[in-house]
């Protein structure tokens, strides 16, 4: 009998019966091939490795990560609840040690999702990754946390969530957002006053093979985490990179994403889109579920796989050489930089507009953010989109001070519920939500 | 009449049956070294001067296939495996000689590469080289398109027998236990078939015509003759008598069933009164496989288990150490401590006080104090166990929301009991598990009227892609065309027929054969924008259960005559 290297927790959770619509990328036959070719290869026969169900996540783990426009319930379907519970359910698996790492193989996915959520963007409600992750923290207590989004699609809610939190170090690879959904992810885009340069965005061009990947993850990404030291390394394991997948221009193929997860070695992965369901994701996951367990993943191959086919053009390589170069360069001088941009202000503006492609809605966002030199800073939300919602959404950081406490109280209390349609506060200190509309 | 025979471990259980009642019943203890011989013995002192035209029907289950594969006198094989693209497939050699092909057939049965035929002659001509008859196919995804596994046979032409292709064996999804289970059957093959060819001589000797069927694993039987191609599908049967013995009363919810033995205790349940089966299927030795087979979890407890004083604790088992002191063995057993309890009777009295009195030294307790802790805590481990049982198969993976939150899970309102001390555990399980426990009418002879009594099983599984245009069912080597209307409603009406039909060819009477779609998915299969068909999937059984009577219909009087 086979033995894994690596205990290993699968979340398997194809969700047969949801679908965004019957002819939706995100529909009930989306894992159904990686399900045939997961118990023909008899993955489940493999000492080390153990199936869980996953748990139903509650209201108040959402509530610790977004703010739901009105509330949890008028959005969030039981799929998503269950999804993000499996997500909950591989964390818990690694840090009870049952297992040495876990892959949470569920849809719907989630890292387009925002911390204001009106409603489905990018196929995505809720950012499981995030609800896990803040889940784990309150749990298990503060922790220093890598996320590495390697979906093809920039990673553009989970970076707006940890967008100030210098705990969470998020690094997003994907195709270049001038040529792909959601358009955002250029390496400017670099953290808020508390976290800046904690957000790493690596944008790459169309066409993109094995080869640019593995120097990426080897040249850029692995040194950064190495610099940061997490405790924990979490994959946004999209795998839409692939190069049969309908949506998306890149050359990426089974065993590089079997290479590439073994090289970044994350303690917990989650998988996030992928819609070449029958060419890319049942040899996808094979591959990602080997190198997890530490087995030998060299036999894994697409049945069309042709190298001389998705050879990278020679011009990327050069590129991303540059690129990677540019973006350690920046990540080292960070704090100088921070200096630079934030010295003497008060408080930091960003103004968003948030496309909500499935439901076709635009939602347009005030976000403040308190430099704060004592804690990462209050962050307040005006936000109103065409729904007809404008809300006041407010955020005490984790790590935040007294002063920013009581501020983010006070305003909560002080806003007058007549101005908005809702007015929401998150004390992530105490582990609170309250809303009143 | 019907005769029920249970070989089991150190024991071969007979009945002789009649409507129901038993007319006879007969133990013996015997050598497995000899096994037909003593198989004899008990027929003729079973059917000592009856009427054998009468006898319509002799069920057996046999522990043959199981003890040839554990006790590694099986023939070998020469395997040929086509393992496609996947698992590094080296760690599924398991025959004598391993041949792996480089063709490739993908989830949805489509070739992606065919297979050189030149290495299936080489295959060939090695076997015959190092003189292996017994040959075993199997390619990744034969369930879905078996044509390269019946293209091997063909090629391999009339030169080797047995030859097992795998997607004969099970319709399931999973090539390593594919590959065990093929390998397995080929294996047994030719020491079943001496068996069962004995078997058959031994019951015309004796003057039985009636047909013989076999125990399977998933409490089923099936006709010796269709046997002889299936082996595998009879090895570790015996616990499936037990629990067949168990439901000779229907149940209709669920519940807990118990056979407690000399040294182990057998866990196994019914979920809405049909026996739980494996979800895969049963492990026998190191081999997992796709054998369809009731669920049955053992753990070290028996009557006769050791009882010892640790850390000022009683502690019982995990082994035997030999037979009860009150037969003279060396330790304390449960078995003791319910003959000092009053409650069993047999050997020594004396000597099972002396045993508790020891124990009680050791305890500062008096003897029947021990004896009342040891029953609690035989009690307690079987409750704990129980207990973690069902924690395990309520956390079976289920790949459907509906299922994850409004699905059904095993919650036992009652247990049956059989084995040696059924009757004085009853009381003590009931209070630990705190639901009602039974102990089934002829507990001590339960698992040889379980076999009597047991009727044919069957399993299909049907797979239409109708973007392919195509329907297979592995286990009746079924792949046809179909057109692109077929719906599921017709692939459930296909499969009921067709199960019905492997049954009836298994050796079901018509009126035993109760078909039912246990699984069911239709997948619209999108691609683009369009969906281009639809991926139905349909699984039917004859589920196991217990013939309606136990021969010659109910009606009789009290004399057992009609």
């Amino acid at each position: 009998m086979m033995k894994a290297v690596n205990k290993l927790g699968l979340v398997f959770f194809p969700a047969f019966d949801w679908a965004i619509s019957p002819t939706h990328p995100e529909r009930e036959e989306r894992l159904l091939y990686t399900l045939d070719q997961v118990q023909e290869e008899g993955i489940a026969d493999i000492e080390g490795i153990k199936f869980y169900n996953p748990s139903v996540a509650e209201k108040e783990d959402i509530e610790r990560v977004h703010f739901c426009v009105p509330d949890v319930s008028s959005l969030v379907t039981e799929s998503h609840m269950v999804s993000a519970g499996g997500a909950i359910t591989a964390a818990r698996a690694v840090m009870e040690g049952e297992v040495d790492k876990a892959f949470a193989v569920v849809r719907p996915p989630g890292h387009h999702a925002h911390r204001v959520v009106y409603g489905d963007r990018g196929f995505c409600i809720i950012n499981i990754e995030a609800v896990m992750l803040e889940y784990v923290r309150q749990r298990y207590g503060k922790r220093r946390v890598a996320i590495v989004d390697t979906d093809c699609h920039h990673g553009d809610g989970t970076q707006d969530i940890f967008w100030n939190d210098r705990d969470t170090l998020f690094i997003s690879l994907h195709q270049d957002g001038r040529t792909l959904y959601p358009g955002t992810g250029f390496p400017e885009e670099f953290g808020g006053p508390g976290a800046f340069g904690y957000t790493i965005n690596i944008p790459l061009p169309p066409q993109t093979g094995e080869e640019g990947f593995l120097y990426v993850v080897e040249n850029l990404v692995l040194p950064i985490i190495k610099d940061y030291n997490p405790d924990l390394i979490v994959n946004s394991a999209g795998q839409d990179n692939h190069y049969t997948d309908p949506i998306t221009n890149m050359n990426f193929t089974a065993q590089g994403y079997a290479r590439l997860t073994q090289r970044l070695n994350p303690d917990i992965a989650v998988l996030e889109g992928g819609y070449s369901i029958e060419g890319a994701l049942p040899y996808v996951n094979l591959g990602i579920i080997l190198a997890l367990a530490g087995l030998d993943y060299s036999h894994v191959k697409e049945p069309d796989y042709d190298p001389e086919k998705i050879k990278q053009p020679t011009w990327i390589s050069e590129y991303l050489k540059r690129l990677c170069e540019e973006i350690y360069r920046r990540w080292m001088k960070k704090e100088d930089a921070a200096k630079k941009m934030f010295e003497g202000k008060d408080s930091v503006v960003r103004k968003k507009r948030i496309y909500y492609d499935t439901i076709g809605v635009l939602e347009k966002q005030i976000e403040t953010i308190r430099v704060c030199s004592a804690c990462s800073g209050l962050i307040t939300i005006k936000s109103e989109c065409d729904l007809g919602y404008s809300i006041l959404a407010v955020t005490i950081p984790r790590d935040a001070c007294p002063r920013c406490i009581d501020e983010g109280y006070r305003a909560y209390r002080t806003a007058d519920s007549g101005d908005y349609s809702g007015v929401y506060l998150q004390d992530r200190v105490n582990d609170e939500y309250c809303a009143k509309m | 009449m019907i005769i029920g025979l249970d070989v089991g471990g150190t024991h071969i259980d007979a009945v002789l049956l009649r409507g129901g009642h038993i007319l006879e019943n007969v133990k013996i203890p015997y050598n497995p070294a000899d096994t037909l011989e003593a198989i004899c013995t008990a027929i003729e002192k079973l059917i000592d001067k009856k009427d054998l035209s009468r006898i319509e029907r002799v069920n057996l289950s046999t522990t043959i296939s199981t003890n040839a594969v554990l006790e590694g006198r099986t023939s070998p094989v020469g395997m040929i495996i086509e393992s496609g693209p996947g698992l590094e497939p080296s760690s599924l050699a398991c025959g004598e000689e391993n041949v792996f092909l480089d063709g490739y057939i993908d989830h949805r049965g489509r070739e992606v590469a065919p297979f050189r035929e030149g290495l299936v002659h080489e295959a060939s001509r090695n076997f015959k080289k190092r003189g292996l008859s017994a040959v075993g196919i199997v390619t990744k995804f034969s369930v879905r398109n078996p044509s390269h596994e019946v293209r091997v046979k063909e090629l391999l032409g009339s030169d080797f027998y047995p030859v097992t292709m795998g997607h004969a064996l099970s319709g399931k999804l999973n090539f390593p236990r594919r590959v065990f289970t093929t390998y397995l059957n080929s294996a047994v093959y030719e020491r079943f078939n001496t068996f069962t060819s004995a078997i058959k001589r031994a019951f015309e000797d004796m003057g039985i015509k009636a047909p013989i069927n076999v125990l399977k694993a998933d409490g089923g039987t099936m006709s010796l003759e269709q046997a002889t191609s299936l082996p595998v599908h009879t090895i570790l049967s015996g616990p499936a008598a037990s629990v067949m013995g168990c439901i000779l009363s229907p149940a209709s919810g669920d519940a807990v069933l118990l056979d407690v033995g000399g040294t182990t205790t057998d866990i196994s349940f019914l979920a809405g009164g049909v026996p739980l089966l494996e979800p895969q299927g049963i492990k026998i030795g190191e081999y997992p496989t796709l054998v369809r087979a009731i669920f049955s979890n053992s753990i070290a407890l028996g009557g006769d288990s050791a009882v010892k004083v640790e850390d000022g604790r009683v502690v019982i088992g995990p082994r035997r150490e030999g037979p009860p002191a009150a037969l003279g063995g060396p330790m304390p057993t449960p078995s003791d401590a319910m003959i000092v309890k009053g409650m069993l009777h047999f050997g020594s009295r004396e000597k099972a006080y002396l045993a508790m009195k020891e124990l009680g030294l050791v305890l500062g307790m008096d003897p029947e104090s021990v004896a009342e802790i040891i029953l609690e805590k035989m009690g307690d481990m079987i409750k704990n166990a129980v207990d973690g049982i069902l924690l395990e198969l309520n956390s079976r993976p289920v790949y459907t929301v509906r299922e994850l939150l409004y699905g059904k899970r095993i919650q036992p309102r009652e247990v049956r009991i059989i084995g040696g001390p059924a009757k004085v555990l009853a009381p003590v399980i009931e209070r630990k598990l705190n639901i009602p426990c039974a102990v089934p009418d002829n507990y001590q002879v339960a698992n040889a009227i379980g076999a009597a009594l047991s009727r044919t099983t069957a399993e299909i599984t049907l797979i239409a892609d109708t973007a392919r245009g195509y329907i297979t069912v592995p286990e009746l080597g079924i792949r046809q065309k179909i057109d692109s209307g077929f719906t599921l409603k017709q692939a459930r009406s296909m499969a009921v027929k067709l199960v019905e039909e492997r049954a009836a060819i298994l050796g079901a009477s018509p009126e035993d054969i109760e078909a039912e779609i246990i699984e069911e998915s239709c997948f619209n299969m999108v691609r683009g924008f369009y969906t281009v068909g639809k991926n139905i999937r349909v699984k039917a059984q004859v589920k196991p259960g217990i013939t309606g009577c136990g021969g010659e219909g109910r009606e009789m009087d009290d004399e057992g005559r009609k």
